[in-house]
């Protein structure tokens, strides 16, 4: 009886969420209410996780209950402790979750509403969250060991360094688009700069006030920080408005630019305890708040989505970026669907906390299901925008023109009709001297969110909530900078160990500026020429971010699949396996079409020669012909990286098959590392209550 | 209702690390009882912990 019961409620579930998708596949006509994507999603995640999740857990990987983990075996205190479920849970989703899902959906919007949220559905059920998952367990069977550590013990020492040397290149692109976005979203707007610099003393305010005033008292603190964020964001409408103090707040993308690598530095080399960890205390509870607050948002306003299901742009001529539906819906939407980069949280950090391996499930299946739908929220709030001041905020001045009337007739042309008066009305209500042009994302999600958050809570703090969305993005894009600077530090500082034993010593002075001042300039140097790049920098960073990012979910889903054909499961190795092949498909392919492609706005190596062109028969206007030989040589050099990831990405699976065939024809591999079964001692009370 | 709230309170307590001092006690008390030295004082507990906190990638996109 009961189990006809269970049969029924998840028979229901199935056809609703069956039909919520059908709803929004097959609607064509004007508007479609934000409630029927919400709908599809929690339907496939419920379903995906009762069923698919847990014959993963209970088949594939066989999840042993009774098995010591990690946490428990080598329990320190410290960073060994066995954890509640859900704290786990909370640390782990605050690790993965950066503002990647709140980017991506909102640029790959330029395709319609359907492809970025099939994507971000059916990506993380079937990849992103397998990955997760798979990858937390794996570490969690070897000691908690990292992704790259694996690698070098399950593959080789190949797969090893070619996967460190992946990570080291993921971050300092990730940091430079990152970057851009930030630089992008407080370009002319002293409000917006005023409000993110406030984030820099306040975070330092905290960190003393944790450390040496009151130490160890966090939520003390943490509650202090919000409020003077909240005060920070009123208070950058005070500044705005003062004819001598906004003055001081409105630059240029290039001096903000060197400002935020100044920042980068610093917050590489500073104690964390001054800046770096109550920074990262502020922008946890702002991301979690926030995000609570827009789903609540939109589940009771359930606003209505604008945009077609499918725009024109599918065809590659897209404004935000260049290139056709396939590959790059599935390269723009990295974090959300599948990130490689949580990969590197779910080994290392979090096994360590793991009391049981059952919770597996829940923390590296469930985690991810949870950032989908952050990315999900962040496609509808792209889509809610008039889809003609969606294409105004997003299109760089390089392709619309520089004037608003340009604009606003070739934005119209494509059948999205907006006016210029209509931009200008839009730009007064969030608080902000133009809406034109402002690329990256930020400011068009940030529009967005306050226009969900203005009709919940009153219009008439529009501006407010427009910098309250712009502080909450630049606040955790700080952190994932300077966090990303530092790791990128220590990385370089134990490659260089290799060559010098000196440069090894983390603490050494000489050796942490060294580093740290390089990893700034390998980042600040990509964040510059995005700077000046006059198609807005986010065209050619963002996907060289999606390529980058997918490529370590490939080397972590190799090393997965190589220990299930080792553990002699080569039956189950597709479940690892299929999403591995459809990431080589698409970046082999964008890869393939970033280099060849003919179109100037897709190919490296087209723009390239069609600029040298240009220069050469001086028919460049001054300003451009200036930049043109820089942008020329990292045009090529963006080729050459493309080239070098691709490579890395094919030796690591040619590696992995090279090890599985071995295994199955009976030759010798590297063995299993796994860990020696240790049954759990733990009293399932006190620790999972 | 209130039990649900003291539940939530110590998940926020615990998930912030307000609260890890008070475990790093228990843990002491458990493990380490009979060891000569004393238990680590706040301050210097708080700062070992928080150093330890930034090894390793914590952060992502």
């Amino acid at each position: 009886m009961k189990n006809l019961q269970q049969t029924l409620i998840w028979l229901t579930i199935a056809i609703i969420g069956a039909s919520a998708i059908g709803g929004i596949a097959i609607q064509r006509g004007e508007s479609i209410n934000a409630l029927w994507f919400v709908t599809a999603a929690l339907c496939v995640y419920a379903i995906a996780f009762r069923f698919y999740a847990a014959w993963i857990a209970a088949t594939v990987l066989a999840v042993d209950e009774t098995r010591a983990t990690p946490a428990e075996r080598l329990d320190n205190g410290h960073d060994f402790t066995p954890t509640n479920k859900w704290i786990v849970f909370g640390h782990h989703f605050a690790a993965i979750a950066g503002p990647g899902p709140l980017v991506g959906p909102t640029l790959a919007a330029q395709f319609g509403y359907l492809p970025g949220t099939l994507w971000i559905l059916f990506g993380s059920v079937l990849g992103g969250c397998v990955q997760d998952m798979v990858t937390l367990f794996v570490s969690t069977r070897r000691d908690a060991k990292s992704l790259g550590q694996m690698a070098r013990d399950e593959l080789g020492a190949l797969g090893g360094t070619a996967a460190l040397l992946a990570t080291f290149t993921i971050m300092i692109i990730l940091i430079a688009v990152l970057g851009l976005v930030v630089v992008n979203a407080m370009k002319h707007s002293p409000w917006g700069t005023f409000t993110v610099s406030a984030t820099i003393p306040i975070a330092i305010i905290i960190g003393f006030y944790m450390r040496h005033f009151r130490p160890g008292q966090v939520l003390e603190a943490s509650a202090i920080g919000v409020a003077l964020l909240l005060l920070s964001v009123a208070a950058g409408g005070w500044i705005d408005h003062h004819p001598v103090m906004r003055t001081w707040f409105d630059h240029e993308g290039l001096t903000l630019a060197w400002w935020i690598m100044a920042y980068g530095f610093a917050a590489a080399i500073l104690p964390v305890w001054m800046l770096l960890a109550p920074r990262d205390y502020l922008s946890t509870y702002m991301k979690l708040g926030t995000i609570t607050l827009l789903a609540v948002a939109i589940i009771v306003l359930q606003p209505t989505v604008k945009m077609p299901a499918v725009t024109q742009f599918i065809d590659g001529t897209g404004p935000i970026f260049g290139g056709k539906l396939f590959p790059f819906v599935f390269i723009t939407i990295a974090c959300g669907a599948i990130s490689g980069f949580h990969s590197l949280v779910a080994s290392g950090t979090t096994p360590k906390l793991l009391s049981n391996e059952r919770d597996i499930r829940t923390i590296g299946y469930g985690g991810m299901l949870l950032e989908s739908f952050v990315a999900m929220m962040a496609m509808i709030a792209a889509t809610v925008l008039d889809p003609g001041v969606f294409f105004a905020i997003n299109s760089p001045a390089g392709v619309v023109g520089k004037e608003a009337i340009e604009a606003v007739a070739k934005i119209s042309s494509w059948g999205f009709p907006v006016s210029v008066e209509q931009m200008q009305i839009l730009a007064k209500e969030m608080g902000e001297t133009t809406l034109f042009a402002r690329t990256g994302g930020a400011p068009s999600l940030a529009v967005g969110m306050a226009s969900i958050f203005g009709s919940a809570f009153g219009q008439g703090m529009l501006a407010v909530w427009y910098h309250f969305a712009i502080m909450f993005e630049a606040i955790f894009i700080l952190t994932t900078l300077d966090a990303g600077t530092r790791v990128g530090r220590f990385m370089l500082q134990d490659m260089l160990g290799n060559i010098w034993p000196k440069m090894g010593e983390t603490s050494w002075a000489p050796s942490a500026l060294i580093t740290s001042a390089l990893v700034v300039s390998g980042w600040g140097y990509f964040l510059y020429i995005g700077v000046i790049d006059p198609n807005g920098g986010v065209n050619i960073l963002w996907p060289l971010f999606g390529i980058a990012n997918q490529m370590l979910a490939a080397i972590a889903l190799c090393v997965s699949t190589a220990i299930l054909v080792k553990s002699d499961k080569l039956k189950f190795a597709w479940v690892t396996g299929l999403p591995l092949a459809w990431l080589i498909i698409i970046t082999s392919t964008a890869t393939w079409q970033k280099l060849t492609s003919e179109d100037i706005r897709i190919g490296f190596f087209a723009a390239a020669n069609d600029m040298a062109d240009k220069l050469a028969s001086g028919s460049l206007p001054p300003e451009k012909a200036a930049t043109a030989p820089q942008l020329i040589f990292n045009l090529h050099l963006d080729a050459y990286i493309s080239i070098a990831f691709v490579s890395l990405l094919w030796l690591i699976v040619f590696d992995m098959l090279r090890v599985c065939s071995r295994y199955l024809t009976g030759k010798a591999v590297p063995p299993l590392t796994e860990s020696p079964h240790i049954p759990s001692r733990l009293v399932e009370e006190w620790v999972r209550d | 209702m209130l039990k649900h709230l003291k539940v939530f309170w110590r998940g926020v307590r615990q998930l912030s690390g307000d609260d890890a001092y008070e475990r790093y006690l228990r843990h002491y008390a458990r493990h380490h009882a009979d060891a000569e030295n004393p238990p680590l004082s706040k301050a210097e507990f708080f700062k070992q912990w928080q150093d330890g906190q930034w090894q390793g990638v914590k952060r992502c996109c």
